[in-house]
Order: C-alpha cells, then structure tokens, then sequence
C-alpha cells in the first residue's frame, strides 16, 4: 500500500489525487503500527496509531485549504502547472 | 484454512486492490470512492487485529471526515475530468515509476528475506489492549503529554485553514 | 662610549623626523638647516668619543657589537639590529658625519632661497642614516638595509628639482637611471647574500668571518659569492660596467654630488669589500677581477675627463676613475691602502664639488666651463681652496693625495704587475691634466663670460668655511700614513691591522725589502704627474690653440671620448631597448591580454556552462522533488539492507 501511495504522489497530476495518495501512505503505516503492537503484546503501537491520526486529519484539512487558495490564484489544480519557482 | 484467515485474505485482496484502481482512475471522484472503500477494508483489518477503539475511531475519521472533505473540495473545484495517464509519460514519469518500484522490491526483500522473528501467532494479552477502556487508561497517564499536545496542534490546524481559505479585506 | 653608538644612528633619524613632518611649517631656514646640520655633528662627536675610546683600549678589545634589538628570527635565520664599532667602522663614521656636517652647513647657503629648503635637509639626513646604518652593521643585512637606503636617498636628491630640464630628458629621467642601475648592482648583492647565508648558515660578520677561516683558498663557493658582490659594489661605487648613472647624477644640486657621489655612497662598495675582505682574499680570482676593473675604470674615465665641458660632469668623471683606484688596491690585497685613498679622496673631492658649486652659484648657474674664465680675481678665496683640491687629488708632493695614492701605485707594483703600475701612473697623468684644465679655463685665463648679466662674487661664509676646513684636511689629512720609506710611520695602516689580519694571513703577500725600487717609483709617478699638471696649466692659460688643433687632428678620437666611448648609447640599443619592445609587444599584449586575462574569463565562462546544467534540477514542480525523495529513501534503504 505505501508503494501504491508513492506510485500515486509520483504520477498523478492532479493535486488531489497526490493528497489521497498520502493519505494512503499514512494508512499503510497505521496498519504496520496496529499489526506489530498486535503481535508483540504492546500497546505503543495504538497509541502512536491515534496520534498520527490526528495529525492526518489536521494535515488534511490545510492541505485542502491550501488547494483551495492555490486554484483560486492559478484556476488550475495541476502540479505541473504550477512552476513559478523554476530557474 | 480457517475462518480467520479467510476474512484477512479477502481484506487484504481489497484493500491493496481499491488501492491500484484508486492510482488509475481518470475522475478524481472514481479516485475517492476507491479510497472510502480501501479505508474500510483497513477498518475491517484492524477488526482482525484486535484493535475495536482504532478500527472504529478510523472508520469514523478517515472514512467519514476526511474523505467527506475530499469529496466537498473536489465539488467545489468542479474539476473535470484528468487526462490520461499515457498522453504525459516522460522522463518525470519514468524515473518515478521505477523508483517506486524499486522502492517496493526493497522493502518485500527487508520484510521478506531479514532475519525477523516469525510473528505467527497474536499475542494473548492483544484482545484486551484493543477496547476502549484500556487505551483510555493508557492515554490519560503514559500518554498524557502528547494528548495535550495534540489539542494546540489541532489548533493550529484549525486557526490555519481558516486564514487560508479567508478572501482577502479590501479596504 | 661605545654603548653610545647606538645614538649615532639616532640623531640623523631625528633630523629626519624633524625635518620631514615639520620642516613645512617652520619658515626659518636656518632653523631647519640648523636642526639638519646638528643631528650630523653630534653624531660626529659622539664618532670623536668613541674613537678617542678606542685609541685608548688595547689591540684585541678594541672591537666590539651593539647590539639594540632582534630584529628577524625566522627558523635558521635570526638578524639582529646591532652595531658593529671596530675600526674600519668608525673611521667611516667619521668621515661620513665630518665631512658630511660640513657639507650640511654649506648646503644652507647654497639652497638659499630655495623653496624645497626643508625637503632638502630631511632627505640628506634621512642619507646619512641610511648611510651611517651600512657602515656600522654588524651583519649583511643590516649593511643591505643602508645600502638600499642611500640608493633611495641618491634617487630622492638627484630628482630634488623635479622640473627642470636635463640633458635629453629631465632630472626625474637621471634619479631613474641611477636607481635602475643600483638595482642591478643590487641584485648580484642579494644573490651573494643568499649564497653566504647557505654556505655559512649565519648573516653576521663575526659568525661569517670566524667560518671563512677555515676555508681553503681558491674555493669555488667563495668565488661566486666575492663576484657577486663586486657586482653589487660596481653597481654602487660606478666602475665598469655600471657607472653610467654617475655623471647623469650631476642633475641634482651640488652639495648632493659633494656628499653622497664623491665622499660617501659611492665608497660603500669599497666598505664591503674591505670589510669582507677575507671572503675575498679566498677567492684571488676574483681579486684579480676587481683589480682589473679598477684599472681599466680609472683609465677610462680619465680619458673621457679629458674633454668634457661642464664643471661637474669632469668631476663626475673624476671620482669614477679616482674609485677605480680605490678597488685597483683591493684588487691586490692593498685594503688599508684603498681605505687610505676614502679618506683621502673624501676630503678633496667634496672640497672640489663644493667649490665647483661656489663657482656655479656665482656664475648664476653656468656650468659650462668654455663660457667661464679668470674668476680668480673674483673669487680668490674659492680659487685658492679649489687649486689646493686640484693639487691634493693630482698627487702633488706632501699632500694627502700623494701618500694615499702611491701607496695604491706602490702597492699595485708590488703586489700585482708592473704592467699595472705603468697604466695606473699613466691614469694618474691624465688625471692632473684634465683637474689642471679644468682649473685653467674656471679661474685663469681670459674671461669668457658675459659681463653685463653675470656678476660673480665671492662666496657667502657658510659656504667658504666648510671649503678652509677641507681644504686644510686636504693638506694634512695624508700624515697620518706616511709610508716606512719616507721615514714615517704609517698610524693609518697599524690602526687598520687587526681588521685585516684574516685576509692578510690567507694571502701571503710577499715581503718587500727594497725601498730603492719603491722610492724610484715614487719619483717616477711625481714625475709624471708634474709633467701632466704643467701641461694642463701651460695649454689651457696660454697656449689653447695646441689643444685645439690636436682636438681636430684627432677628431675622430676627440668625437668618440666627447660622447663617452657611445656607451650610453651601446647600452640603450643592446638592453634598454630591447627589453622595452619585448615588455611592449609580448609581455602586454600577447601574455597579459590573451593569457592572463583569457584564464580569468574563461574560468568565469567555464563556472557559467557548469551552472546552466545543473539550474535544471529546479523545474519548479513539486513531484520531481518527491522523486528525489523518494530516490534518497532508495539509496537510504539500500544501504541498511546492505549491512
């Protein structure tokens, strides 16, 4: 799953797309946690597992919030597009 | 093959599955339902694993959140559809599909072919770590610092999208 | 006393000090040439001090360093500011500050009036430090310190009057040419320095002499490093082959040519090759050099003396070959003789400059002689001091001049060739005559100069006092070295002895017993030098028709020894020119614009292509950065699995 999710962030053009990519990536990492605090007794795992939930939720929303501003200064969502900061 | 199995096997095809077609879709919105139902699946996954309180907390989040958030920003947006994945492929394209790739080959060799112990069976105590009392416990004494944490950063999530998404003041 | 020596050095620097940051506000002259001219005399009379100190100290203590401060201490290389008071260094100092505060105190009358009055006395004491430093080192560096130093001085006062016209070019050109050929002369000296700090690990005299004892004479080392500094000395003292700046240094003010190019720089060379003069009795090939240059200088000059026109261009020429002289003597092993004829020379040769500028000023500034004549009656005074000078320095019996330069003659006989005493006696004719000329058509004859815009007077006193004093040195100055065979005893000599007891063990000298040959020769040299004398006066005051007819019938001779043998010319076709065109035509603009400049520009051209290639990595969008992640994350990965 983390593999799909670089394969997303790499390819894709749409900027929304890259972001459900890294949400997938961050999931994938949430499901290694709960496996390994599953099988080793721990419950570290859990808790981290709850955290970076939270910090994917905040993430997500001022992602999107930046995705937002940015199509309503280049009307496009499309990171290739968006390349001011070339040489 | 036990019962148990079965369900992690079935899951699992699904989930890696949703996963791919969720890369290949050309509709962003066909992109986002793929996704709600990976994160299903991965609520399911949690189920096996013993982890009620996360898998429950994920479905309510992810699946009904953040992918709602999604699905309101790409109506907003109104996009259409992308284009193909074939009409662009260039060197960008190249370079990041076999670098992915790689990426996938070295990993299946570190989880594969290291030296791990060989995790065949759940730990015993695993079923009562997983309810809701427990990491309750858990999270108001050992984990109590970044508990509070959490909240400033929220915080600053919140104070954050609102600035950005604020049309600017004429004066 | 001798821990006053220090103090020596001192008060001309004062001076200087003084003079230079000050000497602009202080409208007095006499203010500013008195502060000058007292810096130099207490500097003589603590000399006096230390001499009398000396007379009174036994043979073996009478040397001793001063040392003030360490100067370099660099690895193997440590130099110290010291002071070497022995001997030969003290009685340099004395004639360096005797004669030189006298020509401080006629200096003051003769730039009267002169609006660079005080830049004048600063340079000529910043001159006399410089010069004071060489001759009291203790070690070559220090020596190498003043030797620069009064080259600096020679440049800074042969350009004193930086607008006026000189011959083909300006006084400016005649500093320039002077410096550039000292520096010459000046490289052969570094190079021997380098050489003696290599061979002997030390730049001191008593760590270098006490070594040189225990070489072998006839060493190869010892050869080069005497050679290069006879260049060195060549180039300072004017012989062959670089005394062309000499007469172009007659551009600057008289009392300039008085001190530094008749009674001290120029003697430098001789200083160090006396001082050195163990190193250089190992090397008797370069002995021999040096005493053949000495020779064949002095004849050479001499001859071209013979025809020249300005007062002080003949003087000029007068002092190259009277040096000649000078390093004929060393050239055979005769240094106390050469140091005889410094002082000597000192005395009537800044008394003829000083009385050539007596007559120079009065004659509001002509100089040339044809257009002089009969001064006598006007300047009696100035006359009968400078035919005293002419007396001295033609070797009239019972003067300085005579002691001093038979011993020289005496000595080339003796411990040189024959040949060499026939040439030098031959030179000691032409020399008479020409200083006899010279005499003739200045002060007798027929007035030749235009009485309605040129009225001559005697000297002020400040000028004439400091010419009596020379003058009377001129007389007495050769009893302190009356040879054996006169009857006397020869003070200057003995008093030099232990200087030159190293040298003089490594040359063994043969002995001389028969005073008949060397009073036959002594008659022999007066001879001709009365004969050359009685011509010079006999043609010039009565008879200038002789001279005149043979200036045609030798024409071509005459032409080539008025214009100096062509040397000048040689020199500026076959060096200067040469090394101008190639500065010019390859040096600037093949090397300095295609090379150097080309390197810098491309280098820069190169770092641009460089750069082009590598701006791509930032395209500006966002997922080639990840791909670059994600490619680190590879490598990272890889590298753990790897281990």
């Amino acid at each position: 799953m983390f593999c799909c999710g670089v394969l997303g962030v790499v390819v894709r053009r749409n900027a929304i797309v890259i972001f459900m990519s890294i949400e997938l990536m961050l999931n994938a990492v949430n499901l290694s946690l709960v496996a390994f605090s599953s099988f080793l007794g721990d419950s570290t795992g859990q808790m981290l597992v709850f955290f970076v939930m939270v910090v994917a939720a905040a993430e997500a929303a001022i992602g999107l919030a930046i995705i937002i501003a940015l199509f309503r200064n280049k009307q496009t969502v499309y990171v290739d597009e968006i390349n001011i900061l070339k040489w | 093959m036990t019962f148990e199995q079965g369900v992690f096997y079935f899951l699992a095809i699904v989930t890696v599955v949703s996963a791919v077609m969720m890369l290949l879709q050309r509709n962003p919105v066909n992109s986002a339902l793929y996704l709600i139902l990976n994160f299903f699946c991965l609520g399911g996954l949690y189920l096996t694993l013993n982890a009620q309180f996360i898998a429950m907390v994920h479905i309510m989040v992810y699946a009904g959140a953040i992918m709602v958030l999604f699905l309101f920003v790409i109506m907003l947006l109104n996009l259409g559809d992308d284009k193909s994945l074939r009409q662009h492929l260039g060197l960008r394209m190249y370079l990041g599909i076999a670098f992915s790739v790689g990426l996938f080959l070295e990993l299946l060799y570190i989880l594969g072919f290291s030296s791990a112990n060989n995790y065949t069976q759940q730990s015993p105590t695993a079923v009562e770590m997983g309810t809701v009392e427990y990491i309750g416990k858990i999270l108001f004494t050992k984990f109590l610092f970044p508990f509070e944490i959490t909240s400033f950063l929220l915080l600053a999530a919140i104070i954050g999208a609102v600035m950005l998404a604020k049309k600017k003041i004429i004066q | 006393m001798y821990q006053f020596a220090p103090l020596i050095i001192l008060f001309p620097l004062v001076g200087f000090l003084i003079n230079g940051l000050l000497g602009r506000k202080i409208k007095n002259e006499t203010i500013v040439g008195g502060i000058g001219t007292i810096a130099v005399a207490a500097s003589f009379v603590i000399g006096l001090g230390i001499f009398f100190e000396m007379l009174s100290r036994p043979i073996e203590e009478r040397s001793q360093v001063v040392t003030v401060f360490e100067w370099i201490s660099a690895g193997t290389l440590s130099v110290n500011v010291a002071y070497q008071v022995d001997q030969l260094s003290i009685l340099m100092t004395l004639i360096v500050t005797g004669v030189g505060s006298l020509i401080h105190l006629y200096s003051i009358g003769y730039m009267h009036g002169d609006a660079g009055f005080w830049r004048f006395f600063t340079y000529l004491n910043l001159f006399i430090f410089a010069m004071l430093n060489l001759v009291l080192a203790d070690n070559y560096l220090l020596m190498f310190l003043g030797w620069e130093g009064v080259g600096l001085c020679s440049y800074l006062l042969i350009g004193f009057w930086y607008d006026r016209n000189f011959e083909k070019g300006t006084t400016g050109d005649a500093a320039k040419k002077a410096f550039i050929v000292n520096r010459i002369g000046d490289f052969g000296f570094l190079l021997a320095m380098f050489l003696i700090f290599n061979t002997f690990g030390s730049l001191a005299y008593e760590s270098v002499f006490a070594q040189a004892k225990g070489f072998s004479v006839g060493d190869n080392v010892m050869f080069w490093i005497t050679l290069l500094m006879f260049v060195g000395a060549t180039g300072k003292s004017a012989q062959i082959p670089l005394y062309i700046w000499l007469p172009d240094a007659m551009a600057g003010p008289t009392p300039v040519s008085a001190l530094i190019h008749a009674a001290t720089m120029v003697t430098a060379g001789i200083y160090m090759v006396a001082r050195s003069s163990i190193l250089f009795a190992l090397a008797p090939g370069t002995m021999e050099i040096v005493a053949v240059i000495g020779l064949a200088t002095a004849f050479f000059a001499g001859t071209i003396g013979l025809v020249q026109n300005d007062i002080k261009k003949v003087l000029a020429y007068s002092t190259v070959s009277q040096l000649g002289y000078m390093f004929l003597a060393c050239g055979v092993g005769a240094f106390a003789a050469g140091l005889f004829h410094v002082m000597t020379h000192a005395f009537f040769k800044a008394l003829l400059f000083l009385g050539s500028g007596a007559v120079i000023h009065a004659m509001h500034d002509e100089q040339d002689i044809q257009k002089m004549g009969g001064l006598q009656k006007y300047m009696p005074w100035t006359f009968r001091t400078f035919l005293i000078g002419s007396f001295a320095i033609s070797g009239f019996p019972l003067l300085s001049g005579f002691f001093s330069k038979d011993e020289i003659l005496w000595k080339a006989f003796a411990d040189g060739a024959p040949w060499m005493w026939v040439i030098a006696a031959l030179a000691a004719g032409v020399t008479a005559f020409y200083m006899f000329r010279l005499v003739s058509l200045t002060f007798l004859g027929k007035e030749r100069f235009d009485h309605h815009h040129i009225h001559p007077h005697e000297a002020p006193k400040t000028m004439l006092i400091p010419l009596l004093v020379l003058a009377l040195l001129s007389v007495i100055g050769g009893y302190v070295g009356i040879p054996h065979v006169l009857g006397g005893h020869n003070y200057f000599e003995e008093f030099l002895e232990p200087i030159f007891a190293g040298a003089n063990s490594k040359m063994m000298l043969p002995m001389h017993d028969s005073a008949a040959l060397e009073l036959g020769l002594m008659a022999g040299s007066v001879a001709i030098g009365l004969l050359g004398m009685f011509a010079g006066w006999k043609i010039y005051t009565q008879k200038i028709e002789v001279a005149e007819h043979t200036a045609k019938k030798f024409s071509g001779l005459h032409k080539l020894l008025w214009n100096k043998y062509f040397v000048d010319e040689i020199y500026d076709a076959g060096i200067v020119n040469p090394i101008k065109q190639t500065s010019d035509r390859f040096l600037w603009k093949i090397f300095d614009v295609k090379v150097i400049d080309n390197t810098l520009n491309y280098s820069a051209k190169f770092i641009e292509a460089t750069s082009n290639i590598f701006r791509r990595i930032q395209t500006g969008v966002v997922q080639s950065y990840a791909i670059v992640f994600v490619a680190g994350i590879l490598v990272m990965l890889g590298y753990l699995m790897g281990r």
